[in-house]
Order: C-alpha cells, then sequence, then structure tokens
C-alpha cells in the first residue's frame, strides 16, 4: 500500500516535470534574491546564509502543498482512497513521503550550490545539508494536516500558509541553528538530535491528524 | 439538588442560561475592572525601578496570562466537539478564539509600549513576546480557516483539529524560542528577573486577572448565543423567539 | 445486507431528505430516484461510508458501518460523479494503480482482461487524458471486473456510455447479482436489469 502510493505520486511527478522543477526554481530565486535585498558584502551574506536557505525552503516546500491532496481530490482519486480497507493514515504518510521525495530532496541537493554563493565553509555546507535532509520530512508531514484541512476551500492557498508556517518554527529555529552553531565552533549536534526527534514525532502523529482532517474535509 | 446538566448541552436551553448569566459576568467585571484599575494606577506604589511605567503590567500581564489560557480552553472544547459531536462545545470554541486573539493582541501592544521606556525600543526579539506573537499567528489561523469554510460542521471539526494540533505545538515552539533566544542572548534583553512584588501591586494584579475572567467569560457567552442564532436559525424555537421580539 | 434506518440528510440549513428507510437483501438491486438536488448523490456517499447521516444507521450484516470502518470498506466498491481516474497516467496504470489501493493486487493480464472486456482494447497504453468521457467512463467501470466486493454503490454509472457499453455494463451487473452481490444505483436512463429483488427508492 505504501510503496503503491508512493510509486504512483512518483510516476506523476515523472510526467508533470514542471511541478517539480518550478518548486526548485522558486527556493533558487528566494535564495538569489537576498544579496541583491541586503548588499554583496560576504560577512553579511555568510551570517545570514542558513537562516536564508531554511526560509527560503519553508517557502518552497510550502508553495507545492497544494498539489499535495488536490489534484487527487478534483479527479475523484482521494474520495477512492478513503474508501480503501487500508489505513488512511498509511495511505497519508505515502502521500507526504512522496511530497518529500519530491520537493524535499531536489532542495537539500540544490542547497550546498547555494551555500557556495553564500560563501559558506565546507562543514557548515554538510551540516546545512543534513540539517535539511532531517528537517524537510518534517515540513512535509505537518503540512499534510494544512493540505487536508484547506482542500476545496477558497484562497486555499493563502490559507495554508497561515496554518502551516507557525508549525514550522521549531524546525526553521534548530534547523538554522545547527549550521550556525557550526560555523560558531560549537556543538550541533544537539540541534541534529532535536530535528531527529521531531522527525520521530511527527511520523507517528502528523499522517494520524492529517488522515482525521481529510475525512473532516470530504464529508 | 441534583442538576442535570446535560439539559444545557442543548443550544436551546444554553442560550435561554446564558442570557441570564451575562448580566451577572458583565456586573462582576466591571466592578473588578474599576477596582483593579484603581489599585494599579492609585494605589501601588511607584516602582523604584522602572518609574511610573510599570503600572502597564496591571493590563499587560493579565492579557499576557488570558491569551494563553484561552488558547488552551478553545483547543479543550475544540477537542470536546470533535470527540462527543457535541455542536455546543464547537460553538464555544468558535465564541473563544476573537476574544483570545484580542488578549493576545493587547499583550503585544502593551508589551511593546512598556518595551519603549525599559529597553528604548518598541520591539525585542524576546523569547516571551516571540511566543506571543506566533500565538497570535495560530489564533489568526484558526479563525481564518473557520472563517473559509462554509458547512459549519466541517468548519467546527477542521478548527477543532487546527486548535489541537497548536496546542501540542505550543509547548515545542515555546522551548524552540526560549532555546534560540538564549542562543542570540547578545542581541535582545532578559524580562525575565522580575523584582519581587510588593503586595499592592500583586492583589491589583489578581483583581484585573480577575476582571478579564468576568470579562471574558462574558462576552463568550454573548458570542455563543450570536452563533446559536445564526446556526439554529432554521429552527422552531429561534422562530419563536423572533415572534416574541426577545432577540436582541 | 444492507440496512438504512430513518436516514436523514441536511445540507446547511436545508433537509433533503429524512426517515428513509430500506434493506437491501443479497442478490438485491436498489434504483434511487428522484430529481435534481434531492439527495440521491448525498444518499450514496453515506451508505458508502464517505459521510454521515445527520440522524439513522446504516447497517451492514446488522452491524453499524461506522463501527466496522475498514471491514466494511473491503465489501464495498463505489463509482462516484467523478471517474477516480489520473489523466496522466495510462488506462492500463490506472486501473492496476486504482485495484491496489483498493487493497486488491492484481496482475497485467487480469487488468488487461478487464479493460479489453470492457472495450478498451489497443488503448491500454495511452494516457487518459486522451480519451473521450465515455471511455474514461469504461476505465472507471473496468474495477467493477477485477474487484471482489460484494456491494456496489454506483453514482450514474451509465452517463456518457454508448448502447453497447449500456449492454456490456446491465451484463456485468447482472451477473454480479445473479452471484449474490448487492447493487444500489442512480440512473436517470431506463434500464431493465433482472434481479431477484428489485426495489425503488423515491426521494422526494
Amino acid at each position: 500500500m505504501l510503496i503503491w502510493i508512493i510509486k504512483r505520486d512518483l510516476l506523476l511527478a515523472v510526467r508533470r516535470q514542471s511541478d517539480v522543477l518550478t518548486t526548485l526554481f522558486f527556493f533558487i530565486i528566494v535564495v538569489s534574491l537576498f544579496p541583491l535585498s541586503v548588499g554583496p558584502e560576504m560577512n553579511l551574506l555568510r551570517t545570514m546564509a542558513p537562516g536564508i536557505v531554511w526560509v527560503a525552503a519553508l517557502l518552497a516546500s510550502m508553495l507545492s502543498l497544494g498539489r499535495m491532496f488536490s489534484n487527487d481530490y478534483i479527479d475523484g482519486t482521494l474520495e477512492q482512497m478513503l474508501l480503501s480497507p487500508q489505513s488512511l493514515s498509511l495511505l497519508v504518510l505515502g502521500k507526504a513521503l512522496a511530497h518529500w521525495l519530491v520537493t524535499g530532496i531536489p532542495l537539500v541537493l540544490m542547497a550546498p550550490v547555494l551555500g557556495i554563493q553564500y560563501d559558506l565553509p565546507g562543514d557548515a555546507l554538510a551540516i546545512l545539508t543534513i540539517s535539511l535532509l532531517l528537517g524537510t520530512p518534517v515540513l512535509s508531514l505537518i503540512g499534510a494536516i494544512g493540505a487536508a484541512l484547506t482542500l476545496g476551500l477558497r484562497g486555499g492557498g493563502v490559507l495554508v500558509s497561515l496554518l502551516v508556517l507557525p508549525l514550522y518554527i521549531p524546525i526553521l529555529i534548530f534547523g538554522a541553528g545547527a549550521v550556525e552553531a557550526s560555523m560558531a565552533g560549537v556543538g550541533f549536534d544537539a540541534h541534529l538530535s532535536l530535528i531527529g526527534a521531531f522527525l520521530l514525532v511527527s511520523l507517528v502523529f502528523a499522517p494520524w491528524a492529517a488522515a482525521s482532517s481529510l475525512k473532516v474535509s470530504l464529508e | 439538588m441534583a442538576i442535570n446538566w446535560f439539559k444545557y448541552s442543548s443550544p436551546a436551553s444554553f442560550y435561554s442560561l446564558a442570557g441570564k448569566m451575562i448580566p451577572f459576568f458583565t456586573v462582576i467585571a466591571i466592578i473588578l475592572l474599576a477596582a483593579g484599575l484603581y489599585v494599579g494606577f492609585f494605589v501601588a506604589p511607584t516602582d523604584f525601578q522602572q518609574g511610573e511605567a510599570y503600572r502597564i503590567i496591571f493590563i499587560h500581564v493579565p492579557a499576557a496570562w488570558m491569551s494563553m489560557f484561552l488558547y488552551v480552553v478553545m483547543a479543550f472544547w475544540a477537542g470536546i466537539g470533535l470527540a462527543f459531536n457535541t455542536r455546543l462545545s464547537a460553538m464555544f470554541a468558535s465564541a473563544i478564539a476573537p476574544t483570545g486573539a484580542m488578549f493576545t493582541f493587547i499583550a503585544l501592544w502593551t508589551g511593546s509600549l512598556w518595551g519603549k521606556p525599559m529597553w528604548g525600543t518598541w520591539w525585542v526579539w524576546d523569547a516571551r513576546l516571540t511566543s506571543e506573537l506566533i500565538l497570535l499567528f495560530l489564533y489568526i489561523g484558526f479563525m481564518s480557516l473557520q472563517a473559509a469554510i462554509d458547512d459549519p460542521r466541517r468548519a467546527d471539526k477542521a478548527g477543532a483539529i487546527i486548535a489541537l494540533v497548536g496546542v501540542v505545538n505550543i509547548p515545542i515552539i515555546y522551548f524552540s524560542v526560549q532555546w534560540w533566544n538564549t542562543l542570540h542572548q547578545g542581541a535582545s534583553v532578559s524580562v525575565n528577573q522580575a523584582p519581587s512584588m510588593a503586595t499592592t501591586m500583586l492583589a491589583g494584579m489578581l483583581i484585573m486577572v480577575f476582571a478579564s475572567w468576568m470579562y471574558s467569560i462574558a462576552v463568550i457567552l454573548k458570542r455563543t448565543r450570536i452563533i446559536i442564532l445564526e446556526r439554529e436559525s432554521h429552527t422552531a424555537w429561534v422562530a419563536g423567539l423572533q415572534k416574541k421580539g426577545t432577540v436582541s | 445486507m444492507l440496512q438504512g434506518i430513518n436516514l436523514a440528510c441536511v445540507r446547511g440549513d436545508r433537509e433533503l431528505f429524512k426517515d428513509i428507510n430500506f434493506l437491501l437483501e443479497s442478490g438485491g438491486l436498489m434504483q434511487v430516484r428522484g430529481p435534481n438536488g434531492s439527495g440521491k448523490t448525498s444518499l450514496l456517499r453515506m451508505l458508502c461510508g464517505l459521510s454521515h447521516p445527520a440522524a439513522g444507521d446504516i447497517l451492514w450484516e446488522d452491524q453499524n458501518i461506522r463501527a466496522l470502518d475498514s471491514d466494511f470498506f473491503a465489501a464495498v466498491t463505489y463509482i462516484g460523479h467523478l471517474s477516480g481516474t489520473k489523466d496522466d497516467l495510462t488506462v492500463l496504470e490506472n486501473l492496476q494503480i486504482s485495484s491496489a489501493l483498493a487493497g486488491m493486487e492484481i496482475s497485467t493480464e487480469q487488468a488487461n482482461d478487464a479493460l479489453h472486456y470492457i472495450g478498451l482494447k489497443g488503448r491500454e497504453a495511452l494516457p487518459v487524458k486522451v480519451l473521450s468521457q465515455g471511455q474514461r467512463r469504461r476505465v472507471a467501470l473496468a474495477r467493477l471486473l477485477v474487484c471482489k466486493t460484494s456491494l456496489w454503490i454506483l453514482d450514474e454509472p451509465l452517463v456518457a456510455l454508448d448502447v453497447m457499453a449500456v449492454k456490456l455494463v446491465r451484463g456485468v451487473l447482472e451477473e454480479h447479482l445473479q452471484q449474490g452481490g448487492m447493487v444500489v444505483m442512480t440512473t436517470h436512463q431506463e434500464i431493465d436489469i433482472s434481479a431477484a429483488s428489485i426495489m425503488e427508492l423515491q426521494l422526494a
């Protein structure tokens, strides 16, 4: 079941590559806008880099949340999934993982390149990538709740950002914090462990909450 | 005397009960508010460190407490509504949200007013202020979600889920912000070490807290009544009220 | 055995129907009739467990479907207004994936057989978006051929189908009923299906 839903969503993403690329380019553009707005002073950019990359990742991940369920809602396949004898939470987990593979992984892979633009040292680049690798699945999982709640609503796109962004704050703090800590030469393990803990907790609870939300939205 | 509480879980009987309770709470709220403000602004001594400006805490602290407390109460009632499918508890949750958001806003506003003379700036990224700001976002998210949904049953349930998700996240967010704040200690001023308070100050503050309570109850009951009327407008008992001309 | 007791449906302030009672036994067909907006689709969505009745209970083998939850879903196939097919997937992928998600993995041969039977031979590898409305409907209905559920809930299954396809579907339904299955459906078209028991449920 889990395999099938991931396989299906990846297949759909392959058929519609433009969706994946839009998210990635959005991420790149947002990150590239900052030097243009604050100036090319390298020291300043280096201190801001972890925050900028993380905020851009948050926004990019959020931007694609609308698609997580709405296409399936429009063509009726979501209805069919709700009627499946399989666990709906498992299904939502599959959809969130697929969302992460399609939107999160490209961000993780692109982050070191953007970090170089900001002249981040090698260690910091590695930590940035690891923190994104651990943190972006949490964004997809929490985002699934927001996407499920706003399904089919007018202005759903803006609404989902209102609902989801405040919940992203801890991830943002510890994600960017890990990179800053490594740049400052202090330990970053605690940050990464906490993001890992968030990941575990959201793996357990978010699919369940999102599944309940889907049932509410489709009733 | 045994009271059948479940009787009041039906909107119709709650409507009349709330109608009787509102004047009571309103009067108490006004009396306490007057007393609290009097104690706060005239009786309590001037603080030797902060001068007269500290008196804003008589509004700021109760507002901040209420803002947090009301969110928990709101999530509680929303959760009850979700679990037991009781309409009234969900209406109650929707009625609490605007009051909670208002207190959050007051807490932020007065906090900023307080910050100017204390820290020389309108806003500092202090852990408490930041958490309070995020709390405001959570309230706004809850209200916008409910406003965007036309079907009241779906609005109730969806609101309940986001309120519960929020309430689980509040400690995590608060803890994260605290950590973040200590990491960046240099940039901000800590307001955490409250000096030991004079008894009259404490008394004034407690009176204000109770006044806020009474005010919240009165306003929330009133708002619940309005929501009941809106939702039940097609029922016979509301039509009966309209005939009697008792719908204000 | 599917039983509805005093079912009511409320949309916003409006009550669409109330006090709907019926008992559908194995081998039985129930046709739900009524003008537009009388709540046919709402009733079908309730019967398959997508929404909850404002009042009343739905029993499956004498147990409330809310309590049965996934055990009930395992016995039902619902085909609604929306075809439940993905435009970007091929006909074959659609059938295989939707079956797998419904808890029934089928082999490529099985899927191909079903698609040939329903008249989609030669179109297995086409993406659904290039198909006509009638053909999409056939893709959705192909699920009936591969599923092993006993209760079929069909919302206007004959819409957009040509005469040949209607005949095909009728055959599929009759066979299902003969084997002791149950069908609840709405349709505006006249269709005479032979079944052990045929019921009509008239809404407002």
